[in-house]
């Protein structure tokens, strides 16, 4: 094992994120923080409580994963498609290092930076709104396994990607509206019956509500559920990862 | 001596078809200089890139030191290092940082001295830390020798490094390379600057339409194949090459004032002696003569028009 390769790409990484500290930090608090503003005042204030939980406190859990999901994605698709896109992926290809550390080095940094991110969401909206955390360990299990998932997912379009347009069409056409539509502003009980049935084929459901309880013991679905999808989500990722090693898809000829 | 490196039955056909090499076998010495000819597209960079990890081969094998570079990757990786056709760095690094990350992925440590050593080899010290971006052509073509060098490689391809640098950097580049050589490293380049190959490769390689069609030392590829002129620069103008001088390979020059004779170093008789004579006797007299022995660019074309 390499060790040294991969925590150079880790640093490397890491590094180009102080660099773009504006648009990799400031950027997605001041957009979540919009969010508490938006939902958690104005629609909060008609909206008292939702199974017992305040409204504004409700949508944190939502917010985070939101933000977990689409920083790991983008992240991750940038990190190994920059690389491939100006040539330099031929030092990494080059190298003595197998695929699965070159994986552990780009997914490992997104991983790492969308939950950096997802903590100072949560210590910001700690300055909205009182929170509680009911399980502290899964929420960190949650918020692991959902970001090595969607950075996996990242890596996996940003191999795809062949330019940039398509390395944006599934985080903002896929990712963001299953997002939006995941339960992160409400609880699927809210909805009519044929449209909750309709959102249990949505994985970012599961997301939202194991990582709600994790709060405050309230989801739509059960717990082992929802880490029994996010288990299953990441073993499929991690398959077509494998795949693409395998065969040298989009990397190597 | 084993070889460095030993490509054997090497053939790689791309996902669209074209067949980029053909049954290629050719052993490279540990310490020599090998240089690989052949137009654009003939399969210089996919060998190289095979050897190095980037491309997968369709058939045959290659070692390097020994090792198979599928099944023992990371020894022969380790041992390589790839300077690329293409001016591609991370344009927002630092000249050291984007040096410091290739040692990295090599698995070494970061050494400040010796990474200061190469960028004062290769002058580019006095701009450690100025981002890529900033930096000349030329420069940038450092900076990715430097990253190549930056885990001390036993083997060191150059495709094309001198493409787009200037004359000085040139000389600069060719000294650190013979440098190299004099420290043991084993050096694989491809150029277009035939005249640069024939300076300083000890072998010469000539690939064409993905097949490796000649290897030859430099010296011996001179002997063998380049053609050698004698112009006999005539006292007096003639109209036409005598019918008694009609034995020999002559050709009258265009402004009748010289007569040039082709003739093999090869032979056992150039026919120098009795082409003398005859012009003697012939009444042909002559004011001065010179030799010229054809240069490799001639003997490369000639050799690619043979062979398609």
């Amino acid at each position: 094992m390499n060790y040294f390769a991969v925590w150079t790409i880790y640093k490397q990484e890491m590094a180009r994120t102080k660099r773009t500290l504006f648009q990799s930090v400031v950027s997605p608090v001041i957009s979540t923080c919009l969010y508490f503003v938006v939902f958690g005042s104005a629609i909060g204030s008609r909206i008292t409580e939702i199974d017992g939980v305040s409204y504004g406190a409700f949508i944190v859990p939502g917010l985070i994963m939101l933000s977990l999901l689409t920083q790991s994605v983008t992240n991750a698709s940038f990190g190994i498609y920059f690389p491939k896109f100006i040539g330099t992926i031929y030092e990494v290809l080059s190298a003595p290092i197998s695929f699965f550390e070159i994986v552990l080095g780009y997914v490992g940094t997104a991983a790492t930076k969308a939950m950096f991110l997802a903590m100072i969401i949560l210590a910001t909206a700690h300055l909205f709104v009182p929170l509680e955390i009911a399980h502290p360990f899964w929420m960190l299990l949650f918020m692991v396994l959902t970001a090595l998932t969607f950075s996996l997912l990242g890596f996996i379009i940003g191999i795809w990607a062949d330019n940039f347009e398509k390395l944006q069409v599934i985080p903002l056409l896929i990712i963001t509206p299953l997002a939006f539509l995941g339960g992160t502003f409400y609880s699927i009980s809210m909805l009519p019956p044929v449209w909750q049935t309709v959102s249990l084929f949505n994985p970012v459901v599961y997301l939202v509500s194991g990582f709600r309880w994790s709060f405050y013991e309230i989801a739509d679905v059960s717990v082992g559920v929802s880490l029994a999808m996010v288990g299953l989500f990441l073993g499929l990722c991690l398959a077509i990862v494998w795949w693409i090693f395998r065969t040298g898809y989009q990397i190597k000829s | 001596m084993d070889p460095m490196i030993s490509i054997s039955g090497l053939s790689k056909t791309y996902a669209s078809g074209f067949h980029a090499l053909k049954d290629v076998n050719l052993d490279i010495k540990p310490g020599e200089i090998f240089a690989l000819l052949g137009p654009n597209g003939a399969g210089k960079t996919t060998l190289i890139s095979i050897i190095c990890g980037i491309v997968t081969p369709s058939e045959g094998s290659v070692t390097v030191d020994g090792h198979d570079i599928v099944r023992h990757y990371r020894a022969t990786r380790s041992l390589i290092g790839l300077v690329p056709q293409e001016l591609t760095t991370d344009t927002f690094e630092t000249v050291w940082n984007t040096v410091k990350f290739s040692r990295g992925l090599f698995g070494k440590r970061s050494d400040p001295a010796f990474i200061e050593k190469t960028l004062k080899e290769l002058t580019l010290w006095d701009k450690k830390d100025s981002q890529i971006m900033t930096l000349s052509g030329g420069m940038k073509r450092r900076v990715m020798i430097a990253k190549a060098l930056s885990h001390q490689p036993q083997v060191l391809f150059l495709d094309e490094p001198t493409a787009g640098v200037d004359v000085e950097l040139r000389k600069d580049m060719w000294g650190l390379v013979r440098g190299l050589r004099e420290a043991g490293v084993t050096i694989i380049l491809t150029t277009h600057y035939i005249e640069e190959a024939e300076e300083i490769a000890d072998r010469i390689g000539v690939i064409n339409n993905g097949e490796l069609i000649l290897v030859e030392n430099t010296a011996e590829l001179m002997r063998k194949l380049g053609k050698k002129q004698l112009t006999l620069e005539l006292h007096k103008k003639i109209d036409a090459v005598p019918a008694e001088l009609s034995q020999h390979n002559l050709e009258l020059a265009a402004d009748g004032g010289a007569l040039v004779y082709t003739y093999d170093t090869q032979a056992d008789r150039t026919g120098i002696t009795a082409l003398l004579r005859d012009l003697h006797e012939a009444g042909i007299r002559f004011r001065d003569l010179q030799t010229t022995q054809s240069s490799l660019e001639e003997i490369f074309v000639s050799l690619l028009r043979t062979d398609t």
